[in-house]
């Protein structure tokens, strides 16, 4: 079966300025509500203390906020999580109270009406810890972009690695910017996600580099636009299906993977998009952009790869 | 142009699956619930015990799978969760206080895998159930009582040593000593630089000396604030009857502590925060211990046991209490007899010089204070704390003490090391406090776990589904790797011992069985393209994986760089995620690689074909 019979090549290139507004205006677009709007940072940075109860029947939620207040948690944001008979509390970090026991306090409070409240998860992360993790999170994603950069500068030429970080800078950028506009909370996972867009998107940036790399020296003739159109609809129907088969997983792990994992996949779901896209677009232009032309390509060393590699299969 | 592997190359794919695939199968077996028994400070596990503890499981009645004495521990596996409550009633009632009595998980793995040190994965406590808490030593502290205590210490040495001085003050980083003339403080400087190494001395003129710690000394008191904490906490959690608890240090000056299956989280604060005080007293050499044993304990005097369980009448006058001692080691006397060394603060020094003047050829008894809490709790919803006291050592004043002294007469090095320990115990040099918690009950754990379960299931339907549809036969290749690629990562996990699954890690399996029929898909659009340039089907098989070897690689080298660095930078769930992540980007790589390719070969390889089902 084919659902992709591309015997012409798509003109993919000739899109290139359509799609480039539409990229800057996703950029600007996601700068603007990450200024404005920022993140809602989740509890892993900003610190402070989230409480989730499960109750027997549907939780009252006014209740639930008038116990606190009466016990002095008035600014308590009290929601549902997952389903009506779990509720989530968050508390900010608070001055003078010994933080560690700000959860035992809160049961105490929700028990003290003689229900039964089951305690399924406190978590209480201090400011400092808030402040690292926000860093490190930073120093990972900044070190993992050098890295690649690095090795895909090695592997393949200046401009593709140029090409392929601005790819994953705009999939970043959107990502985050999606984050931002919905409101979603931003936490340790969805970092752990962003990176794997990173990864993920880079897969992708590099498959089709690797076929316009191939393509520039088994092509003979043809301007540097028409070998990444021809490049471009050789992969696609691969893009497609392999972006569709992790789409499909994600879509499992969204629907089936519970609340906590939900930031998780979204951020996936969502990075998977746009690193299709612009693995097509942002990479591609950009290396165009540059210059990139066929005496770039045509190492020696390099073309060597697949015949020492050949004995492992 | 045959596509055929040597029999060596399968033979290796074949070895490598099936290696993986035991590993795997621990996790299979699933797990037992236990109740391990382990021994408290004054007992030891053995034979005995084991007997005594079957004997008492076979009057209540509990049907038990089996009773072992396995590491020190005692290990009885049960058939439900509500006999494991049972069980640990009876033991802890009938065992006394002596021994510790938790409930475990423990794995079902048969014992031939066992031999082969295959165990199931390691469940993180989002899984499990449990408390994280991340502590952080107030080093600060630490330090700032050292500079108490040096200020302390010149003012006494000086005095001693007739060194007349105008004042020593203690500020911010330093202790600066003002002298009244230049050849007291010449002299002193040398006086104090012999008595104290590991110090700097400057003369700031002005008559003034200024006394600070050098780099090495700090981090001496830092290390040593943090290793002594790390001592307290493992003894606590001793205490709460954990059946794998991880206490381990993190970074220069923090401490994880993870319980798992713990779930009055609560009651494992208020352990861990516990406090403990030492105090010297006078053993009462004037009434008979064994009137006060009858119950006629004189006023003034208190009657408590020692470690060996034999009862010593003490004065109720605290000669000292443990807050004074600076530091407590254990070592050797000039004949190679276990010791203990104690250093108190100056106010101690002098306290114990003067109680000790008149006292001298007389009993002293060590008194260890703890704090522990009992099942009641008071109105307030409050623990209730017992005050729970022991004679930790007897030892005669041999001369008059002063701020540094010993204890003799210990009977192995392990007790000296064990009463150094406790000594350190009482007297907290920095307190700690917990910076990062995170609880999971639990009914939530379980959930988790199915949760997990369900995505990976649902998403490696999918992808089942749809490859033989697209790929046709091919595409039940790509699913016999993608089966196998599962098996492998699980085998991996289980294979690795610091290797946790969590929830995140879960995701990260899902995330790879969508990623990891990339590389097949690669393969198998190439070997398309080659038929469609009309290659010979055999050629095209050649061809596709041929070309498609080196895009593999680097698409998956790169996405393992992002794995190793979260792993690197990230903590707790991210960590879980990015080993899973890059131990699925590796397996897939030979399954997806070598794996189907030997499938191909051996289908199609060889045999003359016209088309192929692709």
């Amino acid at each position: 079966m084919r659902i992709f019979d591309f015997d012409k090549e798509v003109r993919f290139m000739s899109l290139r300025l359509p799609a480039l507004i539409f990229s800057t205006i996703l950029i600007v677009g996601s700068i603007v509500s990450l200024a404005i709007n920022q993140l809602n940072w989740g509890l892993d940075f900003t610190g402070g203390t989230v409480i989730e109860v499960g109750y027997q029947q549907p939780a009252k939620l006014e209740q639930v906020r008038q116990q606190l207040n009466d016990v002095g948690f008035g600014d308590a944001v009290v929601q549902n999580f997952g389903s009506s008979e779990d509720v989530l509390i968050r508390l900010a970090p608070r001055e003078g109270v010994k933080a560690d026991t700000l959860g035992d306090q809160v049961l105490a409070a929700l028990r003290s009406a003689g229900e039964q409240v089951d305690m399924r998860r406190i978590e209480f992360v201090g400011p400092q810890v808030g402040d690292e993790l926000t860093e490190q999170g930073g120093l990972a994603m900044l070190v993992a972009l050098i890295c690649i950069l690095m090795y895909v500068a090695m592997r393949f030429e200046w401009r593709f690695g140029l090409g392929s970080v601005a790819a994953l800078i705009h999939d970043v950028i959107i990502t985050l910017g999606l984050f931002s506009v919905l409101q979603l909370e931003f936490d340790l996972t969805v970092l752990a996600a962003l990176l794997a867009v990173i990864g993920y998107s880079l897969n992708d940036t590099i498959v089709v580099m690797d076929r316009i790399r191939e393509n520039f020296r088994k092509l003979r003739k043809g301007e540097p636009e028409e070998i990444i159109n021809v490049s471009l609809t050789q992969t696609m129907s691969r893009t497609i299906i392999t972006s569709g088969t992790t789409i499909l997983v994600l879509l499992a792990l969204f629907f089936k993977g519970g609340a906590l994992i939900h930031g998780f996949a979204t951020a996936l779901l969502f990075g998977i998009f746009v690193g299709t896209y612009s693995s097509i677009y942002v990479a591609s232009s950009v290396a165009l952009l540059l210059g990139i032309s066929k005496e770039d390509l045509m190492p020696t060393e390099v073309e060597k790869e697949g015949a020492d590699q050949e004995p492992l299969v | 142009m045959l596509n055929k592997y040597p029999l060596w190359k399968y033979l290796l794919v074949i070895f490598v699956v099936a290696i993986c695939a035991l590993y795997a199968s621990p996790n299979l077996y699933g797990e037992d619930y236990a109740v391990q028994i382990s021994a408290g400070r004054n007992a030891t596990v053995d034979t005995g015990l084991l007997d005594q503890v079957r004997t008492e499981l076979q009057q209540s009645e509990v049907e038990t799978k089996s009773v072992s004495l396995e590491q020190d521990q005692i290990l009885v596996r049960l058939k439900t969760g509500e006999d494991q409550l049972v069980v640990k009633e009876v033991l802890e009632k009938n065992l006394g206080g002596d021994y510790v009595v938790a409930l475990n998980l423990a794995p079902a793995t048969p014992d031939w895998l066992q031999t082969l040190g295959a165990s199931p994965m390691k469940l993180g406590l989002d899984l499990r159930g449990g408390v994280h808490f991340l502590m952080e030593v107030d080093m600060n502290a630490a330090v700032n009582r050292a500079f108490e205590q040096m200020e302390d210490d010149f003012r006494n040495s000086l005095r001693e040593e007739r060194l007349r001085y105008r004042r020593v003050e203690q500020l911010s980083e330093s202790v600066e000593i003002q002298f009244r003339d230049q050849e007291t403080l010449d002299q002193a400087i040398g006086f104090l630089e012999d008595n104290n190494p590991g110090l700097l001395f400057s003369d700031e003129g002005n008559l003034v000396v200024r006394a600070t710690l050098s780099e090495q000394r700090l981090r001496e008191i830092r290390e040593y604030a943090l290793k002594q904490n790390i001592t307290i906490m493992r003894n606590r959690v001793n205490q709460l009857g954990v059946a794998e608890p991880v206490i381990q240090r993190q970074g220069s000056d923090r401490i994880v502590v993870q319980l798992p299956g713990i779930q009055d989280t609560a009651r494992a604060k208020e352990i861990l925060n516990a406090t403990a005080t030492l105090q010297f007293r006078l053993v009462d050499l004037d009434h008979d211990v064994r009137d006060a044993v009858e119950g006629r304990v004189p006023p003034g005097s208190q009657l408590l046991m020692d470690r060996q369980g034999q009862p010593q009448l003490l004065q109720n006058r605290i000669m000292l209490t443990g807050d004074h001692i600076v530091d407590a080691s254990s070592s050797f006397d000039e004949y190679g007899r276990p010791q203990v060394n104690i250093k108190l603060d100056s106010e101690g020094g002098t306290k114990m010089s003067n109680s000790t003047k008149d006292n001298i050829g007389k009993p002293m008894a060590t008194v260890f204070i703890e704090y522990k809490p009992t099942a009641e709790k008071n109105k307030d919803g409050k623990t209730v704390f017992e005050k729970q006291e022991e004679v930790i050592n007897v030892a005669t004043i041999q001369a008059r003490l002063g701020n540094s002294f010993r204890i003799t007469g210990i009977d192995s090095p392990a007790e000296a090391q064990n009463l150094s320990l406790l000594l350190r115990a009482g007297a907290l040099v920095a307190p700690i406090q917990i910076v990062e918690e995170r609880t999971v009950g639990p009914s939530l754990g379980q959930e988790n776990i199915d949760l997990g379960m369900q995505a990976i299931i649902w998403g490696l339907i999918l992808i089942l589904a749809f490859m033989p549809i697209y790929y046709r036969k091919f595409g039940l290749v790509a699913n016999a790797a993608l089966l196998v690629n599962l098996v492998m990562i699980v085998g991996v996990m289980s294979m690795i011992p610091g290797a946790t699954l969590t929830l995140p890690g879960m995701a990260g399996i899902v995330l790879t069985v969508g990623m990891a029929v990339d590389a097949n898909v690669l393969i198998f659009e190439r070997i398309r393209e080659e038929l469609r340039d009309g290659r010979s089907p055999q050629q095209a098989i050649h061809h596709g994986y041929d070309s498609a070897l080196s895009t593999i690689a680097d698409a998956n080298i790169t996405t393992l760089i992002a794995a190793l660095i979260l792993f690197a930078v990230g903590s707790g769930p991210v960590k879980g995620f990015s080993i899973t992540l890059a131990i699925g980007i590796m397996t897939s790589m030979f399954t997806a690689i070598v794996g189907t390719r030997a499938i191909v070969n051996s289908v199609w390889g060889g045999k003359r074909l016209k088309t192929l089902s692709i």
